[in-house]
């Protein structure tokens, strides 16, 4: 098994235990990633701003190095955003010749094309139906008994593009947590919004939604997310969050890939677990007890 | 251009973004109302207008009105919108047109997303790739406002000592990765 792997920019800063956990995993499963080469940003959501051209041409660069190399693989993406946008190049063009042809005017500049076909994966789909629950169960050395987790999808994995999942009710990742010998915690959160890029425009928006999301997460020991926004709005306020809800609300908040990290026995720095801002005392010690690798609580 | 949609008063009213405000009215012109966009949007509470009334606003043609709210500046890309309207309308991708049109026209209610925006590509344009360190103090300084960067000092000293931001130097000499491209851009939307 091997994909293109595009780790977005997020994944080499706010995000690095997400790329780093992504890279074990899929490692410790025999899957290959071939990064691809000279990768540039997506574009995020701000290209919307500037010109719509840009929304598709930054994306557009990365599929083209892709289908550059001439290997016949799919394109991984861990972060939803990035997902996104590059999953809408593929449906733009579809409905639109001459966007193709503007598209590959502007990358003639790189000497680069992009031609429709190549296949962009969420992370999220290709763990649960590439390698899927079975393997997981096969490969767990530290079965995650008695850990409660909250599956969050969040927004862009989900939507519009309802590829693997179903963008209402989500469970794609139930079968993976349950392979690990964790539980699953069931609530409708799974799908909602964290409040995305609104937390650095609009903060009052966003810890809003997170509130409410910590709020249902009560009873579960941890929250697994596949999105690094989803992960970074979750995490980095729950002081504050806490405080307007006058409740504590702490919950570690991990990545999908470090939780399976975990079960797969892989060590925390491989995992970078104690690069996520919140673990919670009594996850590290439940995954002590399970012999997981861990040093001394923090 | 077909004659029926340019007698439209958002025609008449806007020379600049007449082309852009028309691609949008046609985006939303078979909504019927119904509300259930406003119904899916986790944002709705903080909008001054909602995105339901948002829409019959552009059928209407209220363009000042349209862009001093601040209505598509709190969405978050959720696509609930989208994925549930009963008409199948591109309802969160208009919104990022309306957020274009707002900026080509100079109109907006709200400096800070135009700001934190046009920053962010500016860093790509350089960069090829996003440095958050260095997009935030150029934001910061945009916003010409020295209370806002408070708001975030401690995400910021937090994220450094977890070692996700590197102070990296800015390099304002040399080429600019992505130019070429961005220049290109430009010039192909100039033409169509």
């Amino acid at each position: 098994m091997k994909y293109f792997y595009y780790p977005g920019c997020s994944l080499e800063g706010t995000a690095i235990e997400y790329d780093a956990s992504t890279r074990a995993v899929m490692r410790s499963l025999g899957v290959e990633l071939i990064e691809v080469e000279d990768w540039t940003c997506c574009g995020a959501s701000a290209g919307d701003v500037a010109s719509y051209l840009l929304t598709m041409v930054l994306p557009a660069r990365n599929l083209a190095l892709a289908q550059r190399t001439g290997v016949d693989a799919d394109l991984l993406v861990p972060c939803s955003s990035c997902y996104l946008n590059l999953r809408k190049v593929e449906d733009h063009v579809k409905q639109n010749d001459k966007l193709l042809r503007d598209i590959n005017q502007v990358l003639a500049e790189e000497q680069l094309a992009y031609k429709s076909g190549i296949r962009i994966r969420h992370l999220m789909d290709v763990m649960a139906n590439d390698i899927g629950p079975e393997k997981l169960r096969e490969q767990t050395k530290h079965k995650l008994s008695g850990i409660r987790v909250a599956p969050y999808y969040g927004c862009q994995a989900l939507r519009p593009y309802a590829t693997f999942d179903d963008p209402e009710r989500p469970k794609s990742m139930e079968p993976l947590i349950e392979a690990l010998g964790a539980e699953v915690h069931h609530w409708s959160m799974g799908p909602k919004c964290c409040g995305a890029g609104l937390m650095t425009t609009k903060k009052y928006v966003a810890l809003e939604s997170v509130g409410q999301i910590l709020k249902a997460a009560r009873g579960a020991d941890c929250i697994v997310t596949i999105c690094p926004m989803c992960q970074m709005n979750l995490d980095s306020y729950q002081r504050k969050v806490s405080k307007n809800a006058g409740e504590d609300l702490t919950i570690s908040i991990l990545y999908l890939p470090q939780l399976i990290g975990l079960a797969l026995g892989l060590s925390e720095e491989e995992l970078k677990v104690k690069s996520n801002f919140v673990f919670t005392r009594p996850l590290q010690e439940k995954l002590r007890a399970m012999s997981c690798a861990l040093s001394a609580a923090s | 251009m077909s004659s029926h949609k340019s007698d439209t008063s958002l025609a008449a009213s806007a020379p600049v973004a007449v082309d852009s405000m028309l691609a949008i009215w046609e985006k939303v012109s078979a909504c019927m109302q119904c509300g259930t966009c406003t119904g899916s949007c986790p944002n709705a509470h903080a909008m001054d207008v909602t995105p339901r009334q948002l829409w019959r606003m552009v059928l209407l043609g209220l363009k000042e009105e349209i862009f001093n709210s601040k209505t598509f500046w709190l969405c978050s890309s959720c696509y609930y919108c989208t994925l549930r309207c009963p008409r199948g309308l591109p309802l969160t991708e208009t919104i990022g047109a309306l957020k274009r049109a707002a900026v080509a026209e100079g109109i907006f209610s709200d400096k800070k997303s135009p700001a934190f925006y046009r920053t962010f590509l500016d860093t790509v344009r350089r960069y090829g790739r996003v440095r958050e360190m260095e997009m935030m103090t150029r934001y910061f300084v945009s916003l010409k406002n020295p209370i806002t960067p408070f708001g975030f000092t401690s995400l910021g000293i937090k994220l450094m000592v977890k070692g996700k931001l590197s102070p990296q130097m800015p390099s304002f000499f040399g080429k600019r990765k992505l130019d070429a491209m961005y220049k290109k851009v430009q010039e192909v939307e100039a033409r169509s």
